[in-house]
């Protein structure tokens, strides 16, 4: 027999990648004139992977895309726009989704992709621990956080605990990314061709965070904490930021007798608009450029898209869905820690949406535990930063001078 | 008249006939790709550059001069070093060792020996890579379990930064040395027996043996061990790579891995490039060293 079905190749990723497979067969009874052939491909090669395909010309039809790649991909022009797509399927713009994680699909008020899945982090906690030291609720501000660190740690030391109240640890970008964007998120400056760490929004967040440190409130270095779990079940630690697939891990890894002790909740907030924000983080699908079968691609990304299919999605991974509607389904509303996160996506601020940013905020990382270990004061720390992504952004400096001075 | 063949036999032209298929494979696949990367790394070609030829720009020496200003280079450079100076003798030793036993006169079995001990070579490095990850398991560990006997509190061999680096040479040399062997075997063979005898009449014991006739006899062959082991273990990727990721805080990235990083992670091709030819004047200045002093040991 004949085979005269049109074939799209879909590059998938990591869990992502095995799981979605179990969808596909419906896509394909429903739409019989396309077959999707699916590469898996482990998360430590994604980004290899995708530059090698680009610059050999082999890149697929559909692709899932961390949100924050977005960009590098879009100043490459390997991302077909899919603002018109969206149009023609009589959607304006994507209001049922969150829109903080719409933006980072947006790169010059062009759309380059559609969010598959999304990760923000909340903070999780002792109930218990808090309750012990008198307070009833999480913290909703970072000032009322410090308070309760500061009752926590006492009380510890009395009894001769060792207790550090909060975990934000030296060698993750996430909590001081987060602190950052609350106290306004001005990280780059001069169209994103300058840093602007030393600037005093970020520099407040830096402040905040060694001081963190300084107190004991949160342990440096990272040898203490060998196992999260047992730390967090131990009361080692007892507030901790992080993603939502941490939900699973903490139900099969934390003791039965403490499963009741422990909740989550959205961010704490550096100002008072409750809850604080959060990121952006997750997953699109994106059409690259080059593909013969766009229109048969965005049918594929479209079904993959749709709320049902989200909710499919969601129950097969436990990713979030971001489209808002999906959130009303059943095996959503069941999951008490789900409602911080649903909380949380309300408010997320995106990120600078430049190709180097990675490589910042990875580099922003050592600079955390210079501050961290005290070695630094935080205005030595931060300006050398700057110059440090400044000599990163050297080359988006130029090639934004050159279009300025172009024709 | 005498007819005069048209190529005498030693004429340089046949030769070259000859060798023409491989020169026109090794200036496809070597040279060409080596000039370019050479070139490459005098620009700043990057993920922009990839986008738009338009966007390359010649920089002259920046690239190396970064390079020699980045405190990662240097931590690099250390890390290779230390797995260099010592993985590259314990894996000398190890398979001179285990070839002097196999390739002894009281030993049974030993094309049975040869084979096990080459099998680690044969095998691919990411499956082996499974296994030693299991060895090297901090709670479950083959390793640890064994250490216990001895009162050896536990180890997370690949998540604490002292301790990475020996996890790695460990697998390296374990991984590599039955190929130096079967070299050491092939020399000890070629050691004629009549030497040992008449040492043996002169009244020496098996350690003098070793000294006086097997190090000497073999010394030819340890120069060649040493010197591709040096330049094979500069070359320290794939161990790191599948095992650690360079991590704990950096303690296992090798000068191969940061180019891999820069180049294929964050496309920064130009720099990368001027990594590898970095390394490479490292290795050249090594093996010259190693040739020089064997030169001198001749005189």
């Amino acid at each position: 027999m004949r085979d005269d079905r049109v074939t799209i190749r879909f590059w998938a990723f990591g869990n992502e990648g095995e799981n979605v497979q179990a969808l596909i067969p419906e896509f394909e009874r429903d739409n019989p004139g396309i077959h999707v052939m699916t590469q898996q491909i482990p998360w430590t090669a994604a980004h290899e992977k995708l530059l090698t395909g680009f610059a050999g010309d082999a890149t697929p039809d559909v692709c899932q895309l961390g949100n924050t790649w977005i960009p590098e991909f879009a100043v490459l022009n390997a991302l077909e726009p899919l603002g018109t797509y969206v149009t023609i399927a009589g959607e304006s713009g994507l209001p049922d989704f969150f829109s903080g994680v719409v933006k980072m699909n947006v790169i010059d008020s062009t759309l380059y992709g559609i969010p598959w899945y999304v990760d923000t982090r909340v903070l999780y906690y002792r109930k218990d621990i808090l309750g012990d030291a008198g307070f009833s609720r999480p913290p909703r501000t970072w000032a009322e956080m410090l308070r309760m660190c500061q009752v926590i740690k006492t009380r510890a030391k009395s009894r001769g605990i060792l207790r550090y109240p909060i975990f934000l640890p030296t060698n993750e970008w996430v909590p001081v990314i987060i602190l950052g964007v609350q106290a306004g998120g001005h990280f780059l400056k001069d169209g994103n061709t300058r840093g602007n760490f030393s600037g005093k929004e970020f520099t407040r967040a830096f402040s905040f965070l060694t001081s963190m440190y300084r107190d004991e409130y949160s342990p440096t270095g990272m040898s203490l904490i060998t196992n999260l779990y047992n730390s967090f079940a131990d009361g080692l630690i007892c507030m901790y930021i992080t993603g939502p697939w941490n939900i699973g891990e903490f139900r099969h890894r934390i003791p039965p007798a403490l499963q009741d002790a422990w909740m989550t909740a959205p961010l704490p907030s550096l100002d008072d608009q409750i809850p604080g924000a959060s990121l952006p983080l997750g997953t699109s699908l994106v059409i690259f450029r080059a593909s013969k079968h766009k229109s048969e691609a965005w049918t594929f990304i479209r079904f993959l898209t749709a709320r049902q299919q989200m909710v499919n999605f969601y129950r097969i991974t436990g990713n979030l869905p971001p489209r808002q509607s999906a959130w009303t389904d059943s095996s959503l509303r069941a999951n008490v820690y789900m409602r911080a996160f649903y909380d949380q996506l309300q408010r997320v601020d995106p990120l600078p949406l430049i190709p180097e940013w990675e490589q910042v905020v990875i580099r922003l990382q050592q600079y955390v535990e210079l501050a961290a270990t005290g070695t630094k004061t935080v205005d030595e720390t931060l300006h050398e930063f700057d110059r440090e992504v400044d000599r990163m952004l050297e080359k988006r400096r130029w090639i934004v001078e050159q279009h300025r001075a172009g024709p | 008249m005498t007819l005069r063949p048209r190529y005498r036999s030693g004429s340089p032209a046949v030769a070259y006939l000859f060798i023409a298929p491989a020169l026109v494979a090794i200036g496809i696949f070597f040279v060409v790709p080596i000039v370019a990367a050479f070139m490459m790394s005098f620009t700043d070609f990057d993920i922009y550059a990839l986008g738009s030829l338009t966007f390359v720009r010649f920089v002259a020496l920046e690239n190396y001069l970064r390079a020699l200003d980045a405190p990662l280079f240097w931590q690099a450079i250390r890390n290779t070093f230390y797995f260099v100076l010592v993985g590259g003798p314990l894996s000398v030793a190890v398979s001179l060792g285990i070839a002097l036993m196999v390739n002894s006169r009281l030993a049974r079995f030993k094309s049975f020996f040869r084979t096990i001990y080459f099998l680690p070579v044969v095998t691919s490095l990411v499956a082996v890579a499974i296994v030693w990850r299991y060895v090297y398991h901090p709670r479950a560990g083959l390793l640890n379990y064994v250490l216990s006997f001895f009162g050896v509190s536990p180890v997370d061999w690949l998540g604490n930064p002292d301790m990475a680096m020996p996890a790695i040479i460990l697998l390296a040399v374990w991984k590599n040395f039955g190929y130096n062997m079967l070299i050491f075997i092939a020399g000890l063979q070629n050691i004629q027996d009549d030497l040992y005898d008449a040492a043996r009449i002169d009244g020496a014991g098996v350690w003098k043996q070793f000294l006086n006739v097997t190090v000497p006899m073999l010394a030819p062959t340890t120069v060649f061990i040493v010197v591709i082991t040096v330049i094979g273990y500069f070359q320290l990727f794939a161990e790191p790579y599948v095992m650690t990721q360079g991590g704990p805080l950096n303690s296992t990235l090798s000068l191969v891995m940061l180019m891999y990083e820069q180049g294929f992670r964050w496309w920064s091709m130009g720099y990368a490039a001027s990594i590898a030819f970095l390394l490479f004047l490292i290795i050249l200045v090594f093996t010259a060293i190693q040739i020089f002093l064997r030169r001198r040991a001749l005189v």
